[in-house]
């Protein structure tokens, strides 16, 4: 059974090779944007970490900005 | 009236359902591996070169899909001037670019077996090249271009260039004489194409629709983000 998923009368590399390319593409797109998530989110907190008190309470009434902080992992 | 489409009320949204459409991207390219490698049958003529269907059709499918949504997304933006809509074409186009390449490749490794060549300047292959060409452009234009009238005058200029060769991807197989075959999927009328392997087919589309949201979530949010900081460098 495994053989023949493995094998497929000779065409096993072309079709796993394809959904392993797929895979990879996959993985790999999805870690690039999760870094550049990750990256802008961190900028955001250490920027607002930054912020004086009274302009930190005006940046945090602002729902987006809430929103940032609240979802420090959220995927 | 577009209010609901301010990034402040979209934001709630986004940045809470990643974590869900990845795992229901999980649940459905499961059920979609299992059918497409194991249960679905193999092609008389093809054999099993026929199940590199499942990531080559979907894949082409989807970057048509979304370089026909970034068109359309920064035409209404231009025309409107609401700047979230090319945020929005922004945030889709390293999916749609990702899935063109995806469909390039495995056509690629699937044209060994049956045409047996791995490349041939065939209308529909060179003009999927040309679409990822037009991706490329419009990814690039988003990095070379810090004029934000500019960039929007570019980009719409790029997508409405590439929408025109949409239909030649289309209808090339028609109006040429290709090695692809025609169209085995019809809207309109039946298709040639059986239940048995349909349904693995649709169950993959649904799978990498999953994948180019789960991206386009994360992207839009990263984006959000950015302007965000732009925001508190001003405070």
């Amino acid at each position: 059974m495994i053989n023949e998923i493995l094998f497929m009368n000779g065409y096993g590399i072309y079709v796993l090779s394809s959904f392993l390319f797929t895979l990879l593409s996959f993985l790999s797109l999805y870690f690039v944007v999760k870094v550049q998530y990750v990256r802008e989110r961190n900028k955001f907190i250490a920027k607002f970490g930054n912020l004086k008190s009274e302009r930190a309470a005006f940046a945090k009434s602002q729902i987006i900005n809430k929103e940032i902080l609240s979802n420090s992992s959220n995927f | 009236m577009l209010k609901f489409l301010e990034p402040n009320k979209i934001f709630s949204v986004t940045s809470k359902a990643p974590k869900y459409v990845l795992f229901l991207f999980i649940v459905v390219l499961s059920v979609g591996l299992t059918e497409a490698l194991i249960l679905s049958p193999e092609d008389y003529k093809q054999s099993h070169a026929v199940r590199i269907m499942y990531v080559h059709v979907p894949a082409a499918w989807i970057a048509l899909g979304i370089f026909s949504s970034i068109t359309f997304l920064s035409i209404l933006g231009y025309i409107f001037k609401i700047k979230n809509f090319f945020l929005i074409a922004k945030s889709l186009a390293p999916s749609g670019f990702v899935f063109n390449i995806i469909a390039l490749v495995t056509g690629s490794i699937w044209g060994k077996p049956t045409w047996g060549t791995w490349w041939a300047w065939d209308a529909r292959i060179t003009s999927m090249l040309i679409l990822a060409l037009f991706y490329l452009m419009y990814l690039l234009a988003w990095r070379i271009y810090e004029n934000k009238e500019q960039l929007y005058k570019i980009t719409s200029i790029i997508t409405i260039l590439g929408i025109i060769n949409i239909p030649i991807i289309k209808y090339s197989v028609d109006w040429w004489n290709t090695l692809h075959q025609p169209a085995s999927i019809n809207i309109l009328s039946k298709s040639s194409i059986h239940s048995s392997m349909l349904f693995p087919l649709f169950i993959m589309t649904a799978a990498f629709a999953l994948f180019s949201l789960l991206i386009f979530l994360m992207k839009y949010n990263t984006e959000l983000i950015k302007i965000k900081n732009k925001g508190l460098d001003r405070l």
